[in-house]
């Protein structure tokens, strides 16, 4: 555009540039240390799932007719889903809009670290939180609520799928949601209040026969609805197949929207991400 | 190539409002050049474009020979940037985090040395939040120094500092400077301008309004000096023929007696008076 942008290379032999994995890498393990070390967020991110579990668990100790099953099962597999999706979406979202506004993206944007890296190092580091949740989660419900763990490795085929899929598309929708707070400060409620919504019509708290049918349709819109639906065929088995809707897990179905909202997200992310906050312009 | 940053004719726009106004502006290498200017007056602007953060909307402008409105990952690791009022990553220690940004680049400097040369040894394992403010901004100038940069920009960095913590930050910048890095500073402080740049420009109204050395900026060095006793005051070109005159006048000690040229702030604040 110009004569006086002629590149001068600093030198004829310059070391390479780090590769986008090597860096996103280091990002997923600091990005690991940062929140472990951050008491306020684990406890935030972590004990909501646990807690409505030991207290639905307590509250409806039930079992389902015809089935076999007890209420607390289907409130484990369901706020599994549930804890997936906040690790994911309302974990990034929240974090993501700080980092915004306290300065970490603004520096991060003027180092030569790739941008996909950031992204990397996110995602990694929602698997590993994810990851810890459901194990607690199934911990509880094993030992609290006679939750059988699957023995065929199918199941557990399914639960890999789900999982992977589920994180990663709650996490770029948080990656996404994270430029509609103002400040960091109103973030929690911004991000928050729909995901509380979205919980209570996807069938984490309240069964599906219970709800009308336009509300159910809202929810199928949504990933919650089929990450639970996906970890019920896992958890519950073909004898809780029944309490479907459709008397079915619907895997196809489940795999299609998680997969369709994966790539959504990522355009959502590509188009939308913002490096600045909006005080800066 | 003797510029690090060349810059003709930049413009840049808010709505009606053009913050930039037609800015021309050269940067030679190893200088440390400070942009002084007030709030509003298109200084921050300016060095958002040429940091790369910021798109301009007209002119040309080249920093370290690349166009800085398509920043490179290979541009970004010649360049580092100590930007203003960062918070992030208060739970790092000082170590983890200049550490993590060494694997950005592709030929850092030991990070331990780089913690030793912004004097933060033995706060290397204290996490960022225990830190003074002054000691946070030595990580900041760590962080902008850990890939070895060719041209280094300090955005108001002593900003809210103690006297003596800025003496001892000055030193820092003076021995980066003395590797022979480019350094843009902006300040308001005039008197560090004058104690680390080797020239100063002077923004106001999105245009540079005065540039040269702090000790002869807008005339300062030919301007009148003033001479203060405790029954008089006289503005004169010849002091040292005042001050003979008094002493003979008091035979002696001239009571209170002050000689003052101009200081950089008041020929700062005569430039940036709205014309």
């Amino acid at each position: 555009m110009t004569d006086i942008t002629t590149a001068a290379p600093r030198t004829a032999a310059a070391p390479p540039m780090p590769s986008a994995l090597k860096v996103g890498l280091a990002r997923a393990a600091i990005e690991t240390k940062m929140f472990f070390r951050e008491k306020d967020a684990v406890v935030f991110t972590f004990s909501f799932p646990i807690i409505l579990l030991v207290l639905f668990g307590s509250i409806f100790s039930g079992s389902l007719k015809g089935t076999g099953l007890t209420v607390s099962q289907l409130y484990t597999a369901g706020l599994i889903g549930a804890g997936v999706m906040g690790a994911g979406f309302q974990n990034l979202g929240i974090g993501i809009a700080t980092e915004r506004q306290d300065g970490t993206l603004k520096r991060l944007a003027g180092t030569p670290m790739p941008r996909s890296a950031y992204f990397i190092g996110k995602i990694l580091n929602v698997l590993v939180i994810a990851f810890l949740e459901v194990v607690i989660l199934l911990a509880i419900g094993v030992l609290m609520y006679d939750l059988e763990l699957p023995r065929e490795a199918s199941k557990w085929v399914t639960f890999g799928w789900v999982f992977v899929l589920g994180v990663s598309a709650a996490a770029l929708l948080g990656v996404a949601a994270s430029s509609l707070p103002r400040s960091a400060k109103s973030a929690a409620a911004v991000i928050s209040m729909p995901f509380v919504v979205l919980q209570f019509i996807s069938g984490v708290y309240i069964p599906f026969t219970e709800m009308p049918t336009w509300l159910i349709n809202v929810a199928s819109v949504f990933p919650l609805k089929w990450m639970c639906q996906g970890f019920r065929s896992v958890f519950l088995g073909d004898a809780g197949a029944t309490l479907e809707l459709t008397k079915s897990y619907e895997l196809d179905r489940v795999a299609l929207v998680l997969g369709a909202w994966l790539v959504g997200g990522l355009v959502l992310c590509l188009t939308t991400f913002r490096w600045k906050s909006r005080r800066d312009g | 190539m003797t510029h690090a940053i060349q810059v003709r004719g930049l413009t840049k726009r808010y709505g009606d409002v053009e913050a930039v106004a037609g800015l021309d502006l050269d940067i030679k290498r190893g200088e440390v050049f400070a942009i002084l200017g007030p709030n509003g007056a298109g200084k921050s602007t300016t060095v958002e474009i040429l940091e790369g953060y910021r798109k301009r909307d007209a002119g040309e402008v080249s920093v370290l020979g690349v166009d800085p409105g398509r920043p490179t990952r290979e541009w970004r690791s010649r360049v580092g940037i100590v930007a203003q009022t960062m918070e992030d990553a208060p739970e790092l220690s000082v170590r983890e985090t200049v550490r993590h940004f060494a694997a950005y680049y592709p030929d850092p400097k030991d990070p331990d040395e780089v913690i030793a040369q912004v004097g933060l040894t033995e706060s290397a394992n204290k996490r960022i939040r225990q830190l003074s403010g002054g000691q946070r901004r030595r990580v900041d100038v760590a962080l902008g120094v850990i890939g070895r940069p060719e041209l280094l920009f300090l955005d108001e960095p002593t900003t809210g500092f103690d006297p003596e913590a800025r003496r001892n930050f000055w030193e820092l910048i003076e021995g980066l400077a003395h590797d022979g890095t480019t350094i843009v500073l902006t300040t308001h402080y005039l008197e560090e301008a004058e104690t680390l740049a080797d020239r100063v420009a002077v923004i106001a109204r999105g245009r540079i309004v005065a540039e040269g050395d702090p000790a002869t900026l807008g005339g300062r060095a030919t301007a009148k000096a003033r001479v203060n006793w405790s029954e008089g005051s006289v503005e004169t070109d010849t002091p040292t023929k005042t001050v003979l005159e008094l002493t003979r006048r008091y035979d002696g000690e001239v009571p209170e007696l002050t000689v003052t040229r101009p200081t950089l702030e008041d020929i700062y604040l005569r430039l940036i008076e709205p014309s």
